[in-house]
Order: structure tokens, then sequence, then C-alpha cells
């Protein structure tokens, strides 16, 4: 039986509203991306950086980071409970499934801050 | 004309492993036989083949199984449709515990199923004649109560697969539905509170394999959606 | 005996159709201990097939309408056979029933007003048959019945009923006083064999439309409740009274409703010629069933019938427009492209008489407890024992039951007897004995098929008994063929006794589910014959081309198979009913 105690926001609703917002808010932060690169081809180092010293870019930058995170621990949560229940694996699932959703946990808290020392050049 | 049909068997007091078993069946010329028709000839020929069957007339849900790779009602399956390159290929309704031969234990279906309530539920004390329903609330019924408990959609779902105890599988989300749209029912926000976690819902991926299969041209995929805006509805 | 286990409740309801989940909702409600046992899941009973609507006086659409008119159709269509107190009783009570049904929940159609969708079928009249045609049939669309299938079991859902699905009831157990005290049953899943106790138990096991080739039944209406009380020695009612529907889909069996002619459907012959007018100036299509059926066949017979081989006549609907069969029509739509390959926007259906209900069964008090004859000739109730539905002859329908009154019945009496049953089970603190030999008497027809080396199968046999009805005791009867099937039967029965067990695995095994089937099938089949040959007259569904006169002199009455004696005996009918005057027997035309 897998149980909801580890999901984001520990209701569906809740999930499938962030997991929409936030593919949302990275589409825009793609097409963003995509366009401005179009638009300074050639494109060299001083223009990157002069891109990244604006505050709003950080913080835009901050939300989509946030928003991977988000999004991609509703997913593999999800995953986790599709292939890695008693079902699929029996009774060892339980320990399978928690390790695999810390590993998942560590690796996105890792990046998120990871990506914050880039952002801020901490 | 011969008919080639392979069929999975499986008799939990003879066999450690299911298998496929060949069998050939003549059929009339000229007269395109229902797969169950098919079946009762082949059962005539060995009555230890097993499958469940009643109204053969596709509205009393009990022969689903997998046809040639697509769940259906054997009843209501012409064998002309089913024949594939020339031969009839019959297992058992995928993803759910196989009892004998073509029969699958559907508790976890219909556990699935009074896991919604599904009856009506109206607080308010009867009137001395039937409660009032224009024909518009009415309509919104149809594509619903037509419902057999057949189990083709749900078995074919992955979601449904893959949590068969948690996710409540389409037919059961149909239903869930159907008592949801009753302009008679007065508990809507109880049945939405039950079905907000993770799973009862939300396991839909809206991949349609409901919608494909269902002999009775019903939508699950589109009452889930209702159902997915009713919640968003109350809870923003 | 030993090691079998023993279920006990107050109460066991054998059946999960219409009428067995209506008796266990009741009981439940009422507090009593109730398991319904059913051979399949309740939702694929028979009662599932229903299309057309549960006829019922709720004054929707003309409201003048009166119970008593329906009653007045009831009794007239029934050839005045129908016991008139019974009668009285389902078409007063009748709108309360279908209210019930609407507070659980069943999705009738509507009318502007909100009301239920009420559409005309055949045999109906407003102001006593003086006012024309009336529209009392309550319908959802053309799946009524599904929907009050499914409305029943999610209400015994809802109050919690005890189910025994796929469990087959094999025998009742009776005890030497001729008491009911439960029954045998076998669970079809493990196999396994277990009494049920009970202090009543009620019959709820629809009909046996397949004893003959061609019926518009499901594969499961085998007659087993009827079998069971025949095998346990009480006697059956009007069990020659089959009726033929007029419109099951040519070839194939398959109904399409009485609601196509109640839309304003109509049939015609290989002439196109609208033929109804000529055997039924006044109702036409919608005259009773068993006129229609005669009508069809006399066409067919005087070489009008359509097709290469002039064998079926054709329902025309396409008049109707797309849009009212869509919405009115749209599982006879589906059938009809189903099995007919025919799309009846466009095209007529071939249909042709097809056997559809039991109007026989097993006789019943009003209050739906079996009955009995003691040694005087007296009706007495059996102990135990009820019944309700197509299982029980109540009798409302008497020869010819009218289209909607069978979905009436099975509601009206379902709820009759849960009553009764809490009544009686709360003066009565006697529970029923039986003793270990009486249980194993039931165990025979088990422990005689598992002891089967050789013999015939059960699939040739049931194919025989279903032909030898089918020639001999269809719509037209007569002695000498009559006679040739009885002896036929005859031979059957000493071959099925020794029917051949090939598979006695436990599990699931749906052939020794079969084999207990036939002998059902052959009870049922052996009391027709005999009832059959003595009924000497017409009347309703039984029409002898050698008696083709309605005889009131001798015949004005219930026939009784007695299966011990194997002899057919006679019964009053009722002509007493508590709140109107009686209706005395008249010409029946229409």
């Amino acid at each position: 039986m897998v149980a909801p105690v580890t999901s984001l926001a520990r209701s569906g609703l809740g999930d499938w509203v962030v997991q929409r917002l936030t593919a949302v808010l990275l589409a825009g932060y793609v097409l963003f991306m995509v366009a401005w690169l179009f638009a300074h081809a050639p494109l060299d180092y001083d223009q990157w950086r002069d891109l990244f010293a604006h505050t709003w870019m950080r913080v835009f930058s901050l939300l989509a980071l946030l928003s991977l995170c988000a999004h991609a621990w509703i997913g593999l949560w999800t995953l986790s409970g599709d292939y890695l229940n008693e079902r699929a694996l029996g009774r060892k699932a339980l320990l399978v499934r928690f390790l695999f959703q810390m590993f998942c946990g560590a690796a996105l808290f890792g990046y998120g801050v990871w990506g914050i020392q880039i952002l801020w050049e901490l | 004309m011969d008919v080639q049909v392979s069929v999975y068997r499986y008799n939990p007091e003879r066999d450690d492993v299911p298998r496929m078993q060949d069998m050939t069946v003549a059929v009339p010329d000229g007269k395109d036989l229902m797969v169950l028709d098919v079946l009762e000839r082949l059962k005539a020929q060995d009555p230890t083949l097993t499958y469940r069957r009643s109204c053969r007339e596709g509205v009393c849900g009990s022969d689903g199984m997998n046809i040639g790779g697509t769940n259906g009602l054997a009843c209501v399956t012409p064998l002309s449709e089913a024949l594939k390159k020339g031969r009839l290929v019959l297992r058992p309704l995928p993803g759910l515990p196989v009892i004998r031969d073509l029969v699958v234990d559907m508790s976890l279906f219909y556990r699935q199923y009074e896991k919604v309530r599904p009856w009506l539920i109206n607080d308010t004390a009867p009137p001395a004649q039937e409660r009032l329903q224009s024909p518009e609330e009415r309509e919104q019924l149809d594509g619903l109560y037509e419902c057999i408990l057949c189990a083709c959609c749900s078995t074919s779902c992955p979601s449904f697969w893959w949590n068969p105890d948690r996710f409540v599988g389409p037919a059961g989300l149909l239903q869930a539905y159907r008592f949801l749209a009753d302009s008679r029912d007065t508990a809507a926000s109880e049945r939405l509170s039950a079905l907000q976690d993770p799973f009862s819902v939300f396991r839909c991926r809206g991949i349609m394999n409901c919608v494909n299969v269902c002999p009775k041209g019903l939508n699950p995929t589109r009452a889930i959606g209702h159902i997915r805006t009713m919640l968003l509805r109350r809870g923003i | 005996m030993s090691g079998m286990r023993t279920l006990t409740f107050d109460a066991i309801v054998v059946g999960g159709g219409g009428a067995g989940l209506r008796a266990a909702l009741q009981l439940t409600e009422s507090g009593v201990k109730t398991a319904c046992i059913s051979k399949v899941f309740p939702t694929r009973s028979h009662t599932v097939s229903a299309q057309g609507g549960i006829t019922c006086a709720i004054a929707s659409d003309d409201p003048q309408d009166d119970w008593r008119w329906h009653m007045y159709d009831t009794v007239k269509g029934s050839d005045y056979i129908g016991d008139q107190d019974a009668i009285e009783y389902m078409c007063s009570v009748g709108p309360r029933a279908v209210y019930e049904l609407d507070h659980m929940g069943l999705p009738f159609s509507r009318t502007r007003e909100g009301r239920i969708y009420q559409r005309p079928f055949g045999g109906q009249s407003k102001n006593y048959g003086e006012g024309g045609q009336a529209a009392r049939t309550c319908a959802a669309a053309d799946r009524t019945g599904h929907a009050l299938l499914h409305t029943l079991y999610q209400a015994n859902l809802k109050s919690q009923t005890v189910f025994l699905n796929e469990w087959y009831a094999v025998d009742l157990v009776t005890n030497a006083r001729q008491q009911v005290t439960g029954v045998l049953a076998l669970c079809i899943e493990t196999g396994e064999v277990v009494y049920i106790k009970a202090r009543a138990t009620v019959l709820a096991t629809g009909g046996a439309g397949r004893i003959y080739a061609s019926t518009t039944n499901a594969l499961i209406n085998t007659g087993d409740g009827v079998g069971m009380s025949l095998r346990a020695g009480f006697m059956a009612q009007d069990m020659e009274m089959w009726q033929f529907h007029p419109t099951g889909i040519y070839g194939a069996g398959v109904l399409v409703t009485e609601g196509c002619r109640g839309e304003g459907g109509y049939l015609v012959n290989g002439e196109g010629e609208r033929f109804m007018d000529r055997y039924a100036p006044n109702a036409r299509d919608l005259a009773s069933r068993d006129v229609v059926s005669r009508s069809m066949i006399l066409e067919i017979l005087e070489g009008r019938g359509a097709g290469p081989n002039k064998d079926h006549v054709l329902l025309k609907l396409d008049h109707l427009g797309e849009e009212t069969l869509t919405k009115r029509l749209p599982g006879i739509c589906e059938l009809s492209k189903t099995f007919a390959h025919v799309d009846p926007a466009r095209e007529p259906v071939p249909v042709v008489p097809t056997c559809h209900y039991m109007m026989g069964g097993i006789p019943t008090s009003v209050e739906g407890q079996a009955l009995m004859q003691d040694d005087a000739g007296q009706q007495i109730g059996v102990d135990g024992l009820y019944a309700c539905g197509e299982a029980a002859c109540v009798s409302v329908h008497g020869a010819n039951r009218l289209g909607g009154n069978s979905l009436l019945d099975l509601v009206v009496f379902g709820r009759a007897v849960g009553l009764h049953i809490r009544d009686r089970l709360a003066e009565e603190s006697e529970s029923l004995a039986a003793s270990d030999t009486d249980i194993e008497a039931a165990m025979a027809r088990l422990n005689r098929l598992e002891a089967t080396e050789s013999g015939e199968s059960v699939a040739d046999l049931r194919h025989e008994l279903q032909n030898v009805m089918q020639l001999s005791f269809g719509v037209f009867r007569e002695e000498k063929a009559m006679l040739e099937g009885l002896e036929k039967l005859r031979s059957l029965k000493e071959r099925i006794a020794h029917v051949h067990l090939e598979d006695k695995s436990r599990a699931f095994n749906t052939a020794r589910i079969e084999a207990l089937e036939l002998d059902n099938l052959f009870e049922v089949a052996f009391a027709t014959a005999f009832s059959a040959l003595e009924r000497k007259e017409s009347r309703g569904a039984h029409a002898r081309n050698d008696y083709p006169d309605r005889d009131d002199e001798n015949w004005l009455k219930h026939s009784l198979y007695f299966p011990k004696q194997q002899r057919v005996g006679k019964r009053d009918v009722n002509f007493s009913p508590e709140k109107v005057a009686s209706f005395p027997p008249k010409m029946r035309s229409y």
C-alpha cells in the first residue's frame, strides 16, 4: 500500500495543481531563454553575465529552478508509487521505494542549493 | 469453415503455470458468429473450458475478456472482427488474478466501485411522489448510468494495473461522476472530499484506453475530467 | 455430511435479480439478518435485459390515470385467470414501489414537468377499456431493467446486505414435516458445498426460457427455483403458460422492446402490409402480446412472411426519425445493428415471436408464501418457503402477461415478501430444523454427478430438450404433437438422469453447474408438457388448434402440476379484490 505521506501537497488535487503551474512557469522560462538567445546571437560572455546580473532574472531563474524541483519530485514520487510498489516488488517494495525517494529528494535538494550558489555567485 | 483458436488455459488444481492451448472449431459458412458462440462451441468439445456468460446480448457484462489483444465482450464481438491473421486469441482480462481459464477474480474491481459509494444520497425527506428532475438535468446522466461493470475499461488501464488497490479506475470513477452529476444527490461535497487524495482520481493520465475499449461506447476519461474540474472549483 | 459448513441466517434470498434484490433490501432494512445468494454477480441477472419499462399508474402522462384502470387491463390481459386480489395489490401498491425506486436513484427518463416519463405499451387502456390507449409504462430510455437492477444492487450495497455472489443453490433442504429449512449451496469459485440454514427461504430465481431453443432469455435462465421446488415435491401452477414475445430479433433471439411499437413503430408482413389492422382493429400493434404473436405466426404460416424463406416479419421504425430513436430507443438501435445488421433509422428490423416469459411458477399467497395442498385438497402455506418474481405465480399474469408488468411484479412482490417475512419472524421464534439425513438428501444430485463415469453430454441433452419444447409446445399447440413431445421428454428423463460429468474439478467448474441446471430445465419442461396437455382450451398464451375456444365452464382455473404423482389438478382463480368490484370474464378482444 502506497500512502501519500511523502507526496508534495499530500493531496492529489494539490499535487496536480502544483504540477500544472510549475509546468507553465517552466515553459515560460524555456521560451524566454530561447527567444533571448536568438535575439542575442552570436552570444558572448558579457551579454550572458549582464542578463544574470539583473535581480529579476535571478528571481525568475530561481522560480524556474524551484518549479523544476517540485515538478520532478511529484513526477518521481508518482513513478515510485506506480513501479516500486508491493504489486511489482513484493515485500521489499517499502524499503526500495523509501531509498529511491530519499535519493531523489537528496539529489533535488542538492541541485537546488547548487543552483542558488550559481545564481547569487556564492 | 474451421477456425483456429488459441485460448488461455489455467486450472489451479492441475496447472502450475498458465498456458495457451490451440483448438479448432467448425463455424458455419456465410454467418458471422459472435466470439461467445465460438466459445460455446468450444465448450461443447471440451467442457472444462471455463468462462463467464449470461445475457449474450452485451448488457450484463459477464463475458469481458481480452480478444485478440483488445478487451471486449465476447457476445457482441463478431468473429470476423476478432480474427487476427486468421486466428482467434482469447485471454482473460489483464491485471486481475486469474481464477481459472478466462475467469478473473474481480474483487478488487468491485471494491473500487463500492468505494465511490455508488448510491443516491439525499438527506431531505423524500416527497410522496418522485423527486422532480428536468429532462436537461436527467440528460446529465446519459453516458454514465449505462455502465455494465464488465471491467473492460479498468483492466485496460495501466494506472489500474499498477495500483488497483488505490486508484478507483475508470469504471468506478464513471459511477462516482454519475452520482455527482445527479440533481437528486446532495452529497457532492463529501463525495469530492473522498476523491481528492493522490491516488483515487489523480492516477488517471488521460491515455483513454478506457474509451477505446468500452463496449457501451461510454467515455470515462471525460467523466474523470469533470470530477477534476469539480475538485478544482471547490479547492480554489 | 461430516465437515460440511453451516451458515445461518434469518432469511436467505436465492437469486440476485430484481425480485431477489428488492426482497433482500426490504429484509435488510427491516433488520432481518439476510443473505442473498446469486449464481452470477447480481448485476448480471436477467432483469438487466428488460428494456421498455415498468407499468404503473403514477398519473404522469395522464393526470387522471387510475390504478383501477391498470388493474382492469391486467385482468383482461391475463385472460381472466390472474388472481384479482393479487392484481389489485400490485396495481394499488405499485406507485409507491415505483416512487421508492426513484428515491433510490433510478435514472428514469423525464417529462417537461420533471416527472417520470411514461410510454404506451400493449394492452393498456384508459377508463376500463373505454378511453383509448393509455401511456402507463415508466421508462429509463429503453434500458429500464438495467437501470432498475443496478439501482437495487446499489441500494443493497448501501444497506449492507450480505451477498454470496457466484454461489449456486443446488437444492432445498426439507424436513420430514415438509418444512423448508434452507438450501444446499455450492460456492462456484472454490467448489465448497455449504448448508445455508434459514428460517425463511425466498426463491427469486427468475424464469426458465432456456427450455426453448429460441428465447429472449439469458443463458442463466434455467428455472433453478422452480426445479428445486418441484424436486422437493411442491406443486407448480400454470406451467403451460409461456409468453412468446412478438419481437425477438430473427435468427438471434435477442429482444427488441414492445416500447418500439409504443413509440409508434409497427409490424409489416412480407408484402409490406400493416397486418395487425386485420387482427386487432382497435389496439393494432399494441394488442396484447399473445394476440400479436399469434397473428405474426399466422401471417408466416399463410405465406406472407418476409425474407427469402418467408419465415419472419418486419418491425418498421424508420418513420420515427433518428432523433426519437436515439433518445427513446438507443439500446434497440445498438442491438439491431449488432445482431440483425440493420440500422432501424433506415431499414425495418426482422423479428419473430420468441419465448420470453414464464407466467407460471411456484404458487404463492399475495404475501409471497409458497403454497401446497393438504390431504383434503386445501391450499396451505409451506413453512419456510417463499417465492417472488418470475419464479413465483402469485398469480398476477394469469395466462398472459402485459408488457411492463414484470418489473412491477418484481418490485411489488419482492417488497411484499420482505415485509411479510419480517412480521412472521417477529411473531415466531421457532427455528425449523433439519436432520443430517435431510441434508444428505439434498446432496443426492451432487453425489450422482460425482460418481458418473460415462453417459451423454450436457450440451447434447440440453439441445435435444430445447428442440422438443420448441417443436411441440410452441405458440400453437395440439394434442398429437404434445403427446409425441411428452414421449420424447420421458425418454430424455432417463438419459438426463445418467448425464456424464467429465470434469470433476472443484474450482469454478461451470460444467458441473450446467449439469445441475439441466435437471432444472427438465423439471420445468416436464411440468409444462403435462400442464399444456391437460388444459383443453385456448386461453392467453396457451393456444390449441384442437381446442380453439376459451372454456370458462371448465377452465376458468389455474392448473396445478403435482410432481410426485405427475398429475395435473385445478385451483380456483381469485375473484375477490378488496377495494373494487371484481371484473367478471368477458370476451377478450383488442
